[in-house]
């Protein structure tokens, strides 16, 4: 058991790409957290999981509880803007009778999936049915109208027209469905991120059972986390019946050494707001979620 | 981690032989010789509908092994028949306070009097919740027509908001409780931190409403729209548009659930990232 600062806890970290091409063909990266979900759902490890499938609006997601491969290859990729994951989480095991919940999740959802299970105010069935959780690395996020001005007003894209989006390499990528690829700098979507991502003190999603994202594998591949017991067991055996290709993170460039780097520009930069909120106003602070 | 193992350790939540032994001891001394340090708790019933209790119930074998090892019950109308309101170490009390009613102002002065620690157990006792409505007119006594949180009457220690609160967390609150009064230093310490926020709640005050994550999370800049209000509310009052929560104020009954449930209104650092080792002392325990 690894125990950093800024990394979490984690018993494994590999480099790894699923070996489902349906799930690589729409994947963010290496389809890790698709193809966990589905490898959970085949296995009778949940019985269904909360992910982001499709909103009313272009690019808008809206959670969903997935009960089927079907349904849950409806949400591969990242979004870039709002998905309230747990408002269904409780709904999951009281509406839907599931008793082992599959969920997805950014960071702040991880955390809020912990928050429930050891504090779970109004949250009855909820702590002991959570069966996987999936949390993936996050930098921030946008609202949807964020989104909506970074590729619509500065891109000059329609948002119809977008075929995948990205962070990666210091900009904000966007490939349109007929090849259309504009790269805005970060400097400009930073204005746009959503206020209560930079209090967020967490990067590669400690809190996860298995967190992944694609900073520090090469192109096509991500980066893993196996941090729990339950983690560690549907990991192995997710590997060892072939779901997934791996190479130890050591041996892959740019490797842990850009996501420490990251996770500690994240993490610090939070802290330091965090900090400065207390001396927001003239004697008068605003209020310290961690106090 | 180093912390978590020990207690393991003492309340045996790792199977490890020594363990399993002393419980099957304890199990077949039981009727001869009941277990020594046993905590009283009492159930205080004020103007609640019952549900609360009801959520302690549904603990189902877990409630058993608390009153087995780990509590007597000492006071509950409904469960024990004690007519009195006896020295407890720990009194849940369900229900707001009718003011006009002098048997309950008396009965919620005495628990204090006779309490070490009083937990508002539901959101009526933490913060008024439903009762918070009532206009009186009621047959037969028409004239009860005001209701106050117990906060409002006596100092409270520790909040359990919920409508009807979670039956694992009453569980883990009736754990830690005993930890934290008849546990050795470690355990006295995961139990005070554990409690820390929901004491902190206490504090904070006695009103509650969708507005508590309008003004102290929303406006603050601290919501991330992760959605955790919405599952939370027992009215299903809170939508998400775009992503933040919107609550449909009217239907808000006042639980202060959202409040407490949301991952910013408290998310203590020394708690929480240790859920695994922490859930598992609490299986341990009711094992």
């Amino acid at each position: 058991m690894v125990s950093d600062p800024y990394l979490g806890k984690y018993t494994t970290c590999v480099s790894a790409r699923s070996t489902d091409k349906e799930i690589l063909q729409k994947a963010q990266d290496g389809g890790i957290a698709t193809t966990l979900m589905v490898y959970a759902l085949e296995q009778g490890i949940i019985d269904g999981a909360i992910v982001a499938g499709k909103g009313d609006r272009p690019w808008q997601p809206r959670p969903f509880i997935a009960m089927s491969r079907e349904d849950i290859l409806k949400a591969r990729g990242t979004k870039y803007n709002i998905s309230p994951q747990i408002s269904l989480l409780k709904e999951a095991t009281r509406s839907f009778g599931l008793d082992k919940v599959g969920i997805t999740g950014v960071c702040c959802q991880m955390q809020a999936v912990r928050k429930a299970q050891l504090y779970p105010v109004n949250m009855r069935d909820v702590p002991g049915k959570i069966a996987l959780a999936v949390g993936l690395f996050c930098m921030e996020n946008f609202p949807y109208k964020s989104m909506q001005c970074i590729v619509e007003d500065h891109a000059g894209q329609s948002l119809h027209s977008v075929k995948k989006m990205e962070i990666g390499k210091g900009k904000y990528w966007i490939y349109t469905e007929r090849g259309n690829v504009v790269t805005l700098p970060l400097k400009v979507t930073h204005k746009y991120e959503q206020p209560g991502c930079h209090v967020c003190l967490d990067y590669v999603s400690n809190l996860g059972d298995i967190s992944t994202g694609s900073v520090g594998s090469p192109d096509g591949w991500s980066t893993v986390f196996v941090r729990t017991k339950v983690g560690n067991d549907v990991w192995s055996k997710a590997v060892a019946s072939g779901m997934f290709e791996t190479k130890p993170i050591e041996g892959v460039k740019p490797g842990l050494e850009l996501v420490t780097k990251l996770a500690k520009e994240k993490i610090d930069k939070n802290r330091a707001t965090v900090e400065g909120r207390k001396t927001f106003g003239v004697n008068k602070a605003l209020r310290d979620p961690y106090a | 981690m180093g912390l978590l193992n020990s207690i393991k350790k003492t309340i045996g939540g790792e199977a490890k032989p020594a363990g399993v032994a002393t419980e099957k001891k304890v199990e077949a001394k039981k009727e001869a010789k009941p277990v020594a340090n046993k905590i009283k708790l009492g159930h205080v019933h004020l103007s609640g509908c019952t549900g609360c209790l009801v959520s302690v119930a549904d603990n189902y074998l877990g409630l058993i092994k608390i009153l087995d090892d780990y509590a007597d019950l000492v006071y509950c109308l409904t469960l024990a028949d004690v007519r009195h309101i006896p020295e407890m170490d720990v009194a849940l009390v369900e229900g707001s306070v009718c003011i006009q009613d002098h048997e309950s102002v008396e009965e919620i002065k005495e628990t204090r009097k006779k309490s070490k620690v009083v937990v508002a157990l539901g959101s009526c006792a933490s913060y008024g919740n439903i009762t918070r409505f009532a206009r009186g007119g009621q047959h037969n006594q028409p004239q009860h027509e005001s209701f106050l949180p117990i906060g409002n009457l006596i100092d409270v220690d520790v909040y359990i908001p919920g409508c009807p609160p979670s039956p694992e967390l009453i569980r883990n609150v009736a754990v830690m409780a005993y930890l934290l009064l008849q546990g050795n230093a470690d355990q006295k310490a995961l139990a005070g931190k554990y409690l820390k926020p929901l004491m902190a709640l206490a504090k904070r005050g006695t009103t509650a409403c969708f507005c508590d994550l309008m003004n102290d999370v929303i406006n603050q800049g601290l919501c991330m729209g992760c959605g955790t209000c919405a599952a939370s509310c027992p009215v299903r009052a809170i939508t998400h548009e775009f992503g933040k929560p919107q609550g449909q104020r009217d239907l808000c009954i006042k639980c202060g659930s959202c409040y407490g449930a949301c991952p910013r209104s408290f998310f203590n650092f020394d708690v929480i990232p240790e859920f695994e080792g922490i859930s598992e002392i609490i299986a341990g325990a009711l094992k």
